[in-house]
């Protein structure tokens, strides 16, 4: 890691990941994807159970009890978001301090 | 293409569900010995990218989406054992927290899109780094190219999946053809939004992209899946 440069490099994937999340995804197409339309033109939609987890605080990307759609779709990205970047990197430090790689600092 | 539960009966998903245990601890393994401690960070923010870009659904065809899968860009940034890991973290965090993908249907979306869809799309871009120029336009285009195949890759894996244990009497050749073409569609903007995303790290940090070095074999990246 080489200063400024390097360390602008991460605020600014982060940072577009936060925004693709948060915000590009109110604009994001609400049509049925590949699956989900395959599954309704050749008749096995119905087949879909609903989730166990169908009723959690952050299910379908939104967020419980907030109305407006795209403040809750936009908070649920972020939390997602950074979620995803936590359990990353406890997972990667974890596996690579397992696997015998040079010792974390 | 997340597969809710139900779409396909509980021993096929409890053998996808063994499946994808393996696969991910012989990733988790082969990621600890080979990332360093700098690839840590890109290995967390890939995957959260991936994460951010799965919410983005772009229309491929008249009340049809799809979004990024983002195996291939996984492997081709951190490798494909972490890449592995980073998708299945992911599909983690959607099905537990987003109740997006079946619970018992996990096992299934890890083997699609982590063990076909990274893996496979690997190989995929080892070969084409092998007949593509080389270079920064190489590694892009090699890229894109295994991530729009690695899609219907994907699907299709569905499609074994669901002849195998689908829990619906349809006609399998017609699903193969449904899935497999709607997926063609998907394909091109996964391989375009990999090739535009590995061009913008190649392009500020080049010393990142696991996949950037020389395309021959007996490098690391080729001994890597074979082994």
């Amino acid at each position: 890691m080489t200063g400024r440069g390097a360390h602008r490099f991460w605020v600014a994937a982060v940072a577009v990941a936060l925004v693709l999340a948060g915000v590009v995804s109110w604009y994001a197409s609400s049509s049925p994807d590949g699956l989900e339309r395959v599954a309704e033109d050749q008749g096995f939609v119905d087949r879909a159970e609903d989730h166990l987890l169908g009723d959690s605080p952050l299910a379908d990307y939104g967020v419980e009890g907030v109305d407006d759609e795209r403040l809750s779709g936009g908070v649920a990205g972020v939390v997602g978001v950074v979620v995803t970047l936590a359990v990353g990197a406890a997972v990667f430090r974890l596996v690579r301090r397992r696997g015998g790689a040079d010792p974390a600092p | 293409m997340h597969i809710p539960d139900g779409f396909v009966d509980a021993p096929t998903s409890a053998v996808a569900g063994a499946v994808a245990a393996g696969s991910v601890a012989v990733a988790a393994r082969r990621c600890g010995e080979e990332l360093g401690e700098r690839q840590v960070p890109l290995a967390a923010v890939t995957a959260a990218f991936i994460f951010a870009t799965q919410m983005l659904n772009f229309p491929v065809a008249s009340g049809t989406s799809g979004h990024l899968l983002g195996g291939v860009l996984a492997a081709v940034l951190v490798g494909p054992w972490a890449g592995v890991v980073c998708i299945t973290v992911v599909l983690g965090v959607q099905a537990l927290l987003f109740a997006d993908g079946g619970l018992t249907a996990l096992g299934l979306n890890v083997v699609n899109l982590a063990v076909v869809g990274c893996l496979g799309g690997w190989l995929l871009y080892r070969a084409l780094r092998a007949v593509l120029p080389d270079g920064a336009l190489g590694v892009e285009l090699a890229a894109g190219l295994a991530a729009f195949a690695s899609v219907p890759l994907a699907a299709a894996a569905f499609v074994v999946e669901f002849a195998v244990g689908g829990t619906a009497d349809v006609d399998l050749g017609s699903v193969f053809a449904a899935m497999v073409g709607t997926h063609v569609l998907i394909g091109v903007g996964e391989g375009v939004i990999t090739a535009l995303a590995v061009g913008a790290v190649l392009g500020t940090r080049p010393d990142l992209v696991h996949g950037a070095g020389p395309p021959r074999p007996r490098e690391v990246g080729a001994e890597e899946v074979a082994a």
